[in-house]
């Protein structure tokens, strides 16, 4: 019995459609060159010195005691946050699902679910160190503490908890509505009291989930750059140490095996996720709620809860308003009147801000139509065809969600700098705009991806097949069938996209010439200054940018994206 | 349609697949061959997972066969791809495209043929008139009931003139009602274009009331072709029998000959049915009884006793055992005749001609 006739029919079918065929080789390229490569480089140069193969250069950083140092900050750091957050997210999630609560409140939710995704990743480290520092507007002028400092530890497990909860939360709240309420109302009806409910059913059932949740968050904790960058001081995790060691040590192949060590950390992390906890959530959570859950209306429960959260969210937002304040004020910690836009004046005149904001603006504007594009035609070949390379293409797209940025970053510079293999080859793109186009592309693609396939999954194949029956050929296919269908998940792509590059900071940083001036890196370096009044002006009309866009993006939804009726349809 | 019809011939087809959980190959479809002529009915009938969609999917190009060839006409079309084989599908789900209204659904294919823009109008219009959906062209799919959404599936897949048109269980997410005025209504439309049809599906009625020859399919094979009555009357097999229509099946030994009926002892009792080639004294046959083709009464048939007796409205349904074999009876129209009670003992009489030996 063999398959060969039937393989070797698909093949021809396949060269049949040329677009298709380019379309594939030029994606394999994109990611093998780009994403792959980088990372192959990092181990070949780490196993590979002047005297053939070794193991010198990992013994050599592993003996370094800053290095051993930062493993274990940062592994702590990442497990005390990932419980953290997953806790915090937990609760907005069940308050959320579960409890009946005012208008008022589910609009706070909604705010703080936002608000990480509009904001570059320090913003929290900045009002931290200006609300609780020693200068700190809590803790020196209303609580008279002069000598509190928030660097360290519990400063990066804090800001990072606040960053990361979010994504917890929205990613709990999905899975909480998919528990079909009559499971939580049976054990009710054979005597279960609340809280028995939610110990021996809800939370048996969401195990797996927050189980994911923790992990994801693990993730993102270890990869973060920009947080510990700023608020760690003298408390270095593997991110900033591999910056260090190539911004400050020269020790580019050093680096690079501290690289290989975190990208080895995040990529065990991601395959427990994605292959173990991921499919354990799908088998135990499957399905749609049959009907309405009746809301908990008990004052006993309801009060303390949403008091709660309520806290909880108010701080957040207080965190986020003290950036837009912190810049208007003339003298942040000393003199708090009369308000003034000097810092923002400043940030243009003397600052380059203008310059500034209009390479990081381009840059961003350029890489997110392709990463929208390139992310919607990788769902469609994952989710739609069948070819050979697919499980490859999926594999490579996914696997660029554990790796960090900063990863990444070293990964370009040891990739390309000298060329392809150190051979001169395409040398001319290290330093030019368009390698920091590329890799604004690939540290959003992974998201992109992800939406377009969920977005995908949800429409019936035979639709498109239909197409293709009535002779339409792939391109045909995509343009007048596919594309129009998920057109909010292109557009929220897009905007994302865009959101992300203009926000990023970790592998840009390594790879940003002086003759860009990126904002992200603008208000990085003014941090590290001290001076938290031009980084916060900075940081507020980077703000009021992105928030534009996704205010943009809704707006274009609600008029030119498929209608509700149809969504409903499908 | 001005277009010359075409026939469709498999020239022993498989297809293989890998089973998910063991990982290894097994044959979906094994070595079919089928011949369709030009202009007919024919249903690929068989419960799920015979393998029947996956030979109309190897039909429409979407899979590639391991072994054989299929022809459309006396062309061989394996290496061809869906969009180059001149057939057209109606899928289950309607597949209609939700962001296009009802006459752009239907010009799509048009559209891709670059027909001048008059021409697609004149002929959508026309094979909208066909499906009785005129003034409905400007309609959203969603503001279609389902019997005319699979009414816009249908007229799509005509209007681009096909030599052969693909059926994959249109019907089965129509209500019942609907799913028998519609299935007149493909058979009316296919009569009247004159088109090659090929249909699946799960539902024996269906496949007997739309096709001129139907192909039972079973694990891969084909269990049985031929003219509806063919397979009703004559089954080759349990399968078969079971699967069209209900059917009894008593076990018996052949003990000789009688005026030209063969006699079968069964579960003691001499009964006449009709001989078959081949047939030897001392043989054990089975012979196929359909519900219908059987009455209780007082006495002169097979000994019995009811043990399930039911009033259905247009028949009493009843079941008897006639030693340890359960016979299941329908006795049309049972008004002013005797109804037999449950535990009550009485005969079962048929015909010796309409059984049927396997």
């Amino acid at each position: 019995m063999a398959r060969s006739q039937s393989a070797a029919l698909d093949r021809k079918k396949l060269m049949a459609d040329p677009v298709m065929v380019g379309t594939i080789v030029v994606l394999i390229t994109f990611l093998t060159l780009f994403i792959l490569y980088p990372l192959a480089i990092l181990l070949v140069d780490s196993v590979y010195g002047d005297n053939g193969l070794t193991l010198d250069i990992f013994k050599r950083v592993l003996d370094m005691p800053n290095f051993q140092k930062a493993i274990t900050n940062t592994l702590k750091v990442g497990f005390l946050v990932g419980i953290l957050s997953a806790a915090v997210g937990l609760l907005f999630a069940y308050v959320e699902v579960y409890v009946r609560v005012g208008r008022g409140v589910g609009g706070l939710f909604k705010v703080v679910s936002m608000l990480p995704v509009v904001s570059p990743p320090f913003v929290l480290s900045l009002s931290m160190i200006m609300l609780f520092g020693k200068a700190g507007l809590i803790t020196r002028f209303l609580l008279h503490i002069y000598d509190n400092s928030v660097y360290g530890f519990w400063g990066i497990v804090i800001v990072q908890t606040l960053t990361f909860f979010p994504v917890c939360y929205m990613m709990l709240k999905g899975l909480l509505k998919n528990i079909d309420p009559s499971l939580e109302e049976a054990a009710r009806d054979m005597g279960a009291g609340r809280m028995k409910v939610f110990t021996s059913v809800t939370l048996p059932l969401l195990l797996p989930g927050l189980g994911n949740a923790f992990l994801v968050t693990f993730i993102e904790s270890i990869a973060d750059f920009a947080n510990p960058m700023i608020i760690g001081g003298s408390y270095d995790t593997l991110a900033t140490t591999i910056y260090l060691q190539i911004t400050g040590a020269y020790d580019k192949q050093g680096a690079a095996a501290m690289a290989v060590v975190l990208l080895t950390i995040t990529l065990l992390m991601f395959a427990v996720q994605k292959y173990y906890l991921e499919a354990k959530t799908a088998a135990t959570l499957t399905g749609k709620a049959s009907r309405g859950r009746m809301l908990i209306t008990d004052k006993s429960v309801t009060r303390p809860l949403t008091a709660l959260c309520s806290l909880a969210a108010a701080f957040v937002i207080l965190m986020y308003l003290c950036v837009p304040i912190g810049a208007l004020f003339p003298t942040w910690g000393y003199k708090f009147t009369p308000l003034t836009f000097k810092w923002f004046s400043q940030v243009f005149t003397r600052y380059k801000g203008l310059k500034a904001f209009r390479d990081s603006f381009v840059l961003s504007l350029i890489s997110a139509p392709i990463t929208a594009l390139l992310s919607m035609i990788i769902s469609y070949l994952v989710v739609k065809r069948k070819f050979k390379a697919k499980g490859f293409i999926e594999a490579v797209s996914m696997l660029a969600m554990a790796v960090p940025g900063t990863v990444l970053g070293v990964g370009y510079i040891r990739g390309f700098s000298g060329g392809i293999f150190h051979t001169g080859l395409l040398q001319g793109i290290y330093g030019s705009a368009a390698i920091l186009v590329i890799v604004f592309v690939v540290r959003s693609l992974p998201t992109g991806t992800r939406s377009g396939i969920s977005a995908l999954r949800q429409i019936d194949k035979s639709i498109e097949e239909s197409a293709y029956d009535m002779g339409a050929d792939s391109f045909k296919v995509f343009m007048t069938v596919t594309l129009p269908l998920i057109k909010d998940s292109f557009l929220s792509g897009l905007v994302t996209a865009f959101v992300r590059s203009i926000t990023a900071i970790s592998a840009i940083i390594l790879l940003v010439t002086p003759q860009f001036l990126l904002i992200t890196v603008q208000i990085n370096e003014f941090a590290e200054k001290g001076s938290y009044s031009i980084a916060c002006a900075f940081a507020t009309i980077l703000i009021l940018i992105t928030y534009g866009a996704v205010l943009l993006m809704n707006l274009f939804i609600r008029f030119f994206g498929t209608s509700r009726k149809i969504k409903e349809d499908m | 349609m001005s277009k010359i019809k075409k026939g469709v011939r498999l020239d022993h087809i498989s297809k293989i697949y890998q089973d998910p959980k063991t990982g290894k190959d097994f044959y979906a479809v094994k070595d079919v061959s089928l011949d369709i002529e030009p202009g007919s009915f024919v249903t690929l009938l068989g419960p799920s997972g015979c393998g029947k969609t996956t030979t109309l999917r190897m039909i429409a190009g979407f899979e590639s066969p391991d072994e054989g060839e299929i022809y459309l006409g006396d062309e061989a079309i394996n290496a061809l791809t869906p969009n180059k084989r001149d057939t057209a599908m109606v899928f289950q789900s309607y597949a209609l495209l939700p962001h296009y209204n009802v006459f752009d659904n239907v010009a799509y294919g048009l559209k891709l043929r670059k027909v001048s823009k008059e021409e697609i109008r004149r002929r959508v219009l026309n094979i909208l008139d066909l499906v009785e959906l005129n003034g409905m062209e400007g309609r959203m799919t969603n503001q279609l009931s389902g019997g005319q959404q699979q009414r816009v599936a249908l007229a799509r897949a005509l209007v681009i003139e096909p030599s052969v048109l693909l059926f994959d269980e249109p019907l089965s997410n129509l209500d019942a009602k609907l799913r028998v005025s519609m299935r007149t209504e493909i058979r009316r439309i296919q009569q009247e274009v004159g088109i090659t049809a090929i249909y699946v599906t799960h539902d024996q009625s269906e496949a007997m009331a739309l096709s001129d020859h139907i192909i039972i399919m079973n694990g891969g094979v084909i269990a049985q072709m031929g003219t509806p009555q063919d397979i009703y009357y004559h089954p080759d097999s349990e399968f078969v029998a079971d699967f069209i229509g209900e059917a009894n099946f008593l076990r018996g030994t052949m003990t000789g000959m009688e005026g030209g009926h063969a006699v079968l002892e069964i579960e003691g009792s001499r009964t006449l049915v009709p001989p078959k080639d081949g047939m030897q004294p001392g043989g054990t046959y089975t012979a196929v009884l359909r519900p219908e083709s059987a009455v209780l009464a007082e006495s002169g048939g097979l000994p019995c006793k009811v043990v399930l007796s039911c009033f259905m409205g247009s028949y009493q349904n009843y079941h008897v055992t006639v030693g340890d074999t359960l016979v299941k009876l329908t006795d049309y129209n049972p008004k002013n005749k005797r109804i037999y009670q449950v535990g009550e003992t009485c005969s079962l009489v048929f015909d010796p001609e309409s059984v049927h030996i396997l």
